[in-house]
């Protein structure tokens, strides 16, 4: 997880539901990600997931990921490519899973970041930087345990390492 | 230290004295999936090469969400989940028994117990003074196989509910009406807490109502305190002996107090797209409806079957009207009641127990541009299956009248005196 993640914003408004991500009338394709990883967020911008290039960002507003508790929202979101969710802040159970799959979220207003901006992230220094507009902003790290999980590359890996919660 | 209803059950489950912002790790009284997250949660632990489970007794796979299948993918998911609970001795509650909350309400959760579900309504569980909450696969997969989680346990708001509540309007109303108020993360993180004189009038099926949708205002668990409603509850259900008084402490830290005098309520409708955007029903009445659907774990108890034959006796739906009891046991109630003949001789359907058209596989998907006011707990965008219907939220009352109407419709005008 040391390394800069780099790429483009894609802007997105506030409650975006696990059902804009991930919805229900692609149940079917629960048990074969690569193919619901295609659709990812389809029914907020359906363009996102045949434009977008792997390393960008999806930056959100209030309370992403609000909803189903389904984790199938943010592994397609990595599995798309997507470096992390930027938004404001996030409903609870989405926060988790992200973590609990290895992907980044990060809290911080994102009014400052436009769509198509370049953004560079520094995750363990909690810094993102705005290349297009020269611009620097810093985030609170995540709880300690979920820098922990996530540092090991997801809970499924935290358990393999340790054989427990080790937390 | 004086705790809140959160601090206490984990603390009594834990073994330690926990208070809100800690970690803790706690053992687990219950773990169960729905067929739509079972999946993934299980190829999680093949990739950790687990094959055993803490408690199998003490897990529970529903198949509710699809159920009966509409696709092959989907019965290949089914037979996956089958085998799995076949190998660790879990439990299957299979197609027909009903949408996985109610029969976890009528079979398994007891006060005091720490459940994690890999469904975000596992909070309904919160009527008994259990810490229920819903969780991701991966959580609740290791969850059940270590028969522990951690938890940083939550702060609290206190809801008061206060006072008598008027005709036709239902814990339903309650709890849209305070979502609409603090909004669709006005909780976020927080364990809601449900007092005061008139939680305590509250009957169980109407607790269950609240407790369900208090992660649509993004909480994490919705409790009331166990109490001789619990216990009647638990005892119609040959469950007394799980009957164990849980309450705060009078003198509990909350981080908000926040009252609802019920009095001043009337039936509440949640508008398209979002849970928050409440009105009174009389701001959106005579709006067209296309489908009104009865069922799910916010309101497809036999006390909702009985609010809608009551409203369609001698009398013909102008919406096409889908009711989907929440479980086989709420079916045989209804048809030994004599409701089942009068939902269809109004011109209604009645569906297999299950989630049905709430989450958009099967059972009602909407048309493009159509509206639908359902009794379920969630109006996203595409959540029945079409981006582009419209769903309205209200109880069971208002769904009914407005099935018969065609639009939406204030029961105290449907009745008039
Ligand atoms: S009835 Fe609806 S809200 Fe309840 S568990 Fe099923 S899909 Fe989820």
């Amino acid at each position: 997880m040391s390394n800069i993640l780099k790429g483009k914003a894609w802007k997105f408004g506030d409650d975006i539901s696990t059902d804009h991500i991930a919805p229900g009338r692609l149940f079917h394709l629960r048990s074969n990600l690569p193919e619901l990883a295609k659709h990812v967020l389809e029914d907020a911008d359906p363009d996102f997931a045949s434009k977008m290039s792997s390393g960008d960002f999806v930056i959100g507003g209030n309370n992403f990921g609000l909803g189903s508790s389904r984790e199938h929202a943010p592994t397609i979101i990595k599995l798309a490519g997507v470096s992390a969710v930027i938004a404001k802040s996030f409903a609870r159970i989405f926060y988790r899973n992200a973590i609990n799959v290895g992907l980044p979220v990060i809290i911080l207003d994102t009014d400052k970041i436009d769509a198509t901006d370049e953004l560079e992230l520094e995750l363990e220094n909690g810094i993102l930087k705005n290349l297009s507009k020269n611009e620097e902003y810093n985030f609170p790290p995540l709880p300690r345990v979920m820098t922990q999980i996530l540092s090991d590359g997801g809970l499924v890996e935290h358990i393999k390492k340790y054989g427990d919660f080790n937390i | 230290m004086p705790q809140t209803l959160a601090e206490k059950i984990l603390s009594l489950a834990s073994g330690k004295n926990l208070k809100a912002g800690q970690t803790a790790i706690v053992p687990l009284s219950l773990a169960y999936f729905q067929d739509g997250t079972g999946p993934l949660g299980l190829r999680q632990l093949e990739k950790l090469n687990i094959k055993k489970l803490a408690n199998p007794e003490k897990s529970i796979f529903f198949i509710d969400h699809s159920a009966p299948s509409p696709r092959k993918e989907l019965s290949n998911d089914h037979m996956f989940i089958r085998d799995f609970a076949k190998s660790t001795g879990a439990i299957v509650h299979d197609v027909g028994d009903g949408v996985c909350h109610q029969i976890a309400a009528e079979s398994y959760v007891r006060p005091g117990d720490v459940v994690i579900g890999g469904d975000s309504h596992t909070c309904t569980g919160g009527a008994f003074a259990a810490f229920a909450t819903g969780m991701g696969s991966t959580d609740v997969a290791i969850g059940m196989a270590l028969g522990k989680t951690w938890f940083r346990v939550p702060e609290t708001i206190k809801v008061e509910l206060k006072g008598y509540i008027p005709r036709f309007v239902t814990s339903k109303d309650i709890i849209l009406h305070l979502i609409g108020l603090i909004g669709a993360d006005g909780a976020t993180y927080k364990s809601l807490e449900f007092c005061g004189d008139f939680a305590e009038k509250l009957p169980m099926p109407e607790r269950l109502t609240i407790s369900n949708m208090a992660v649509e205002a993004g909480a994490k668990v919705g409790l009331f305190a166990s109490d001789n409603k619990t216990k009647q509850y638990l005892a119609k259900y040959g469950r007394e002996n799980d009957y164990k008084e849980i309450s705060s402490d009078p003198d509990a830290y909350y981080e908000q107090v926040i009252t609802i005098e019920v009095d001043k309520l009337t039936p509440v409708v949640a508008c398209p797209h979002t849970v928050d955007n409440t009105k009174p029903v009389s701001q959106v009445k005579n709006i067209k409806i296309d489908q009104v659907f009865i069922g799910t774990c916010t309101n497809g108890r036999i006390e909702d079957l009985r609010y809608a034959a009551c409203v369609f006796k001698d009398r013909k739906v102008k919406a096409r009207t889908i009711i989907t009891p929440a479980s086989r046991d709420v079916f045989i109630q209804a048809s030994k009641e004599g409701l089942i003949e009068t939902i269809l001789k109004a011109g209604a359907t009645i569906m297999t127990p299950g989630c049905g058209a709430c989450v958009g596989v099967h059972g009602g998907i909407l048309g493009d541009d159509e509206n639908c006011l359902a009794t379920q707990n969630r109006n996203f965008q595409g959540r029945m299956g079409n981006p582009k219907g419209n769903i309205y939220l209200s109880s069971p009352i208002v769904a009914a009248c407005s099935a018969i109407t065609g639009v939406i419709t204030d029961p105290d005008e449907f009745f008039g005196n």
